[in-house]
């Protein structure tokens, strides 16, 4: 016993504590934030986090705010991510038809490089609004760990539903339409 | 004369891509990407190589590389696409800064055990009185050290 209090053995072991709390820390502040679905399974519709950044293939910034009376399908891509291909036909599809009823797609591609983003959106003919988040600093705001993932906003900013993964009709059919009924 | 011209045209053409050669900066896929991250991945570039984004990163380095541009232009050019992250250095916040406090933190722990390590060195053996009497024989009771005694001399040693 009084080996173990013994000054070296001590040392140790506080250091091998103070790893794997470092450790700990380490994993759950990287885990990414599922607060989003917790409001949302709780009933609760908490206002969107603004997001700020450089339009895609043109000059000027965009924002949420811009959009603000709008129903909005925020969806994170990006040109390497093979389920977004697959995806990016049936958003363009549907914000054709938001688009006269007050809703939009936004799309922000992620940790991209721009010809290859550019190339995707020329590929799919790709005509909703896009901002370019480089560093994929916005995403933290809505939890995003993977691509694609789908947040919808109603016209008066606050969340309503969010889908980690590539969505289909019948989210839009089950989340997005019955918004566009709503008041601004 | 004609002969002159000919052989100055011969010398200059096979000058001039050598010439561009020496000016074009030198950098490679391979020199870079040890010293840039995988956003995706969370890992230096070199270390990610079959993730999707790796891929057109390095596909992207390439092209720079290729339109000639030096280590610190690729690197230029991906943080203006990646952010600032993309560079294999440690950020200044949160969970990043354990870069910098870890090895310090292990640095003091090994100087202090260094130090205490010396110090009972220097001191000696608990309880030894300097007579010259090894720790393990003086530890021993009277009937083990002549049974020790006995030992060696049946040994012959």
């Amino acid at each position: 016993m009084n080996r173990l209090l013994s000054p070296i053995p001590v040392v140790v072991m506080v250091g091998v504590l103070a790893l794997l709390g470092l450790l700990t820390y380490g994993v759950v502040s990287k885990s990414p934030d599922r607060g989003i679905e917790s409001a949302l399974a709780s009933g609760e519709t908490p206002a969107a986090p603004d997001i700020r950044l450089p339009k895609l293939g043109s000059d000027g910034e965009g924002s949420l705010a811009d959009y603000r009376g709008k129903v909005v399908v925020l969806n994170y891509w990006a040109s390497w991510c093979e389920p977004c291909r697959a995806e990016s036909p049936l958003l363009q599809d549907w914000h054709e038809r938001l688009e006269p009823r007050g809703a939009t797609v936004l799309g922000v591609d992620v940790l991209d490089a721009t010809p290859d983003a550019q190339e995707f959106i020329d590929e799919f003919g790709l005509t909703y609004p896009m901002l370019k988040d480089g560093d994929g600093d916005t995403q933290k705001s809505f939890g995003v760990a993977a691509y694609p993932e789908t947040v919808v906003i109603d016209r008066r900013g606050r969340l309503r539903a969010i889908e980690r993964g590539p969505v289909d009709d019948a989210f839009f059919e089950r989340h997005v339409v019955p918004l566009l009924e709503e008041p601004a | 004369m004609r002969r002159a011209l000919v052989l100055l045209i011969a010398v200059a053409s096979l000058a001039a891509p050598a010439a561009a050669a020496a000016q074009c900066p030198r950098t490679s896929v391979a020199d870079i990407e040890d010293e840039v991250m995988c956003p995706v991945c969370g890992t230096p570039l070199a270390l990610a190589t079959e993730a999707p984004q790796a891929k057109q990163e390095r596909s992207f380095i390439l092209d720079l590389v290729e339109q000639c541009k030096s280590k610190d232009e690729v690197k230029t050019a991906l943080v203006a696409e990646f952010g600032e992250s993309v560079l294999a250095v440690p950020g200044d916040d949160g969970f990043d800064r354990a870069a910098v406090l870890v090895p310090g933190l292990g640095l003091l722990l090994a100087l202090a055990g260094i130090t205490v390590a010396t110090v009972r060195w220097r001191r000696g053996p608990p309880g030894g009185g300097g007579d010259g009497e090894a720790p393990a024989a003086a530890a021993l009771g009277g009937s083990d050290n002549a049974r020790l005694d006995a030992d060696l001399k049946r040994y012959d040693l």
